[in-house]
């Protein structure tokens, strides 16, 4: 029992210890090798200035940019979709055609990325540059809207599975005071689910910003600052995909690693945002 | 150490992306081929896009006649080639301009020209704009002109596709086409000769610029400065925008790299270079 305990318990532990010391150890090596920037000072001045090799200027301000445009976009497309789609499948229609659509659901889920920006080529951004006539098509909400579609199964099933969590005592009781299923929904399931939304709601937030293959297919990875969502944009990670070739000592090569730390400052912000609106939801 | 696990991670992907075996036994083939009898090795290939297609032919009629042989054959751009092989990642770089003094000196390459291409700008073939003069170029992938009307064409945007730093293609266009202004940081950009034709083929108000040998119906050179860009016209040197294609290793080819550049400067190589569009060396 104790030989047992104390085994599971190290081995519990090192996993723990394994996945964090990776996180923090990726970080680390950003950093290290974003050294000569940080010394240099020039480190803050990149976040914000554009992108231009011509003119000697390596900023990756447009980057990040088009990266917080396309990801929120993303989830602005997503969200609405994804609740009413998990309304649908959890409350509404619990059996027969809630199961169905979920089966596709779960299915879609399994769609390479790839797949995604083929389809947005071939489909979305012929249908954007029609709509829109002003541009190449290859654009923000191009690379928005199928980006929502890649992360909206994820936020589905997190969605449907939060609404399964609420105890069934409290529908119950509701049930006894002569609730409705609009007062059960928005009084009893709404506040308890809130949590594990919001938790899925960041986790899809973060896939939207570290995606970088429809962003880099779709997304016409303009290094300018975008003025509208009909405007190229490039995200850091499709950046960092399309310089990775290039001279392994140019400056070029540097900004890999302001852009590698902006992502992940990024996505870490979120997490803690989540999980202070997650708190606040429970208490 | 971990810096270059990191490369290699990168180079694998790329890899990964036009691994070729063919399986066929083509007893019939012989002459040329027959250096080839007994190899068994694995030949890595990365580097330019453009010299893509001759060598997937090169590598077909080499796994044809023996299939012990494997080919691998990536892209990447010309710089990601240069640097692979001289980091020892690949047997093979192409690249679609010289290595510069600087990369010769680190690597300690060894270039080999075997093919000259004409880079062209092109765009939609429903585009009736046919034709531009340099300085109308210029200021098209500069930004300066916006719409197909002030080249007269129709009211429309023009939609302006260029390539990533990597890539050789560019860095040819660059300096001898736009005479090295600046290109628009509006510009749209694609990461190889193929994605570029894919891009343009489907966006009416478009402009770009491929190899000589990767133009088709589904894209249309522009005539510059009253001269076609054509293979024709490449060859006579009309047509200045051109530019060697190479292919690169670290010191002298040895092996299965120095057999499969003698096959490609051989006969049956320079048919294989000629039908892709592509001009011999000598």
């Amino acid at each position: 029992m104790g030989m047992k305990d104390f085994f599971l318990k190290s081995l519990f532990l090192g996993a723990c210890l394994l996945s964090a010391g990776i996180a923090l150890g990726i970080l680390g090596f950003m950093v290290v090798l974003a050294y000569p920037l940080f010394a240099q000072g020039l480190f803050w001045d990149m976040l914000i200035t554009p992108w231009s090799p011509g003119q000697g200027l390596f900023g990756v301000g447009p980057m990040i940019t088009g990266t917080l445009c396309i990801a929120s976009l993303a989830v602005g497309v997503s969200v609405p979709i994804s609740f009413g789609v998990a309304c649908f499948v959890g409350i509404l229609h619990p059996g027969g055609k809630g199961r169905i659509l979920k089966f596709v659901v779960e299915a879609m889920t399994s769609v390479p990325t790839v797949i995604y920006g083929f389809v947005g080529i071939f489909l979305m951004v012929p249908l954007v540059r029609e709509l829109f006539s002003g541009g190449s098509g290859m654009c923000i909400l191009s690379a928005g809207m199928m980006l929502g579609l890649l992360i909206s199964p994820t936020m589905i099933l997190f969605f449907a599975q939060s609404f399964t969590l609420v105890p069934q005592n409290h529908l119950d009781a509701a049930d006894a005071l002569g609730a409705n299923t609009v007062q059960k929904f928005f009084y009893i399931v709404l506040p308890c689910a809130w949590k594990s939304m919001v938790t899925g709601l960041v986790l899809s937030f973060g896939r939207a910003m570290g995606d970088t293959l429809i962003a880099l297919m779709i997304g016409g990875n303009a290094a300018a600052f975008p003025e509208s969502v009909l405007d190229p944009a490039r995200t850091l990670t499709a950046h960092i995909a399309l310089i990775i070739a290039a001279d392994f000592d140019s400056i070029e090569f540097k900004t890999l690693f302001v852009c590698g730390i902006s992502l992940y400052a990024m996505t870490g912000i979120g997490v803690v945002l989540a999980r202070g609106l997650g708190q606040r939801g429970r208490a | 150490m971990k810096f270059e696990k990191n490369k290699r991670g990168v180079v694998w992907a790329g890899i990964l992306g036009l691994a070729l075996v063919f399986c066929m036994t083509g007893l019939c083939l012989a002459g040329e081929l027959d250096v080839f009898t007994g190899e068994k090795q694995v030949l890595r290939i990365s580097g330019g896009t453009a010299h893509i297609p001759v060598m997937k032919a090169a590598a077909q009629k080499i796994i044809g006649f023996n299939p012990d042989i494997q080919i691998i054959i990536a892209g990447g751009g010309s710089g990601a080639g240069i640097k692979q092989v001289g980091e020892g990642l690949v047997d093979i770089g192409n690249s679609g301009r010289q290595a510069t003094d600087a990369e010769v000196a680190k690597y300690g390459l060894k270039m080999v020209k075997w093919a000259i291409d004409g880079v062209a700008a092109v765009t939609h073939p429903q585009n009736p704009v046919k034709s531009l003069s340099s300085m109308q170029l210029q200021d098209i992938f500069s930004g300066k002109i916006t719409s197909w009307k002030d080249v007269g064409g129709k009211e429309a945007p023009i939609n302006v596709y260029t390539r990533d730093a990597a890539s050789g293609t560019r860095s040819v266009f660059w300096e001898k086409a736009l005479k090295k202004a600046d290109i628009t940081e509006k510009a749209n950009v694609v990461v190889s000769n193929g994605a570029m034709k894919t891009a343009l083929s489907n966006d009416p108000y478009s402009i770009g610029y491929v190899s000589v040998g990767f133009i088709d119906q589904g894209v249309a050179a522009l005539v510059l400065d009253g001269v076609t860009p054509s293979m024709a016209s490449v060859k006579s040197g009309e047509y200045t925008v051109a530019r060697g294609l190479f292919s690169n290793t670290k010191g002298e080819a040895q092996g299965l790299a120095k057999k499969f550049m003698e096959y490609l400067l051989g006969p049956d190589g320079r048919a294989l270079v000629l039908d892709k569009g592509f001009i011999p060396v000598n």
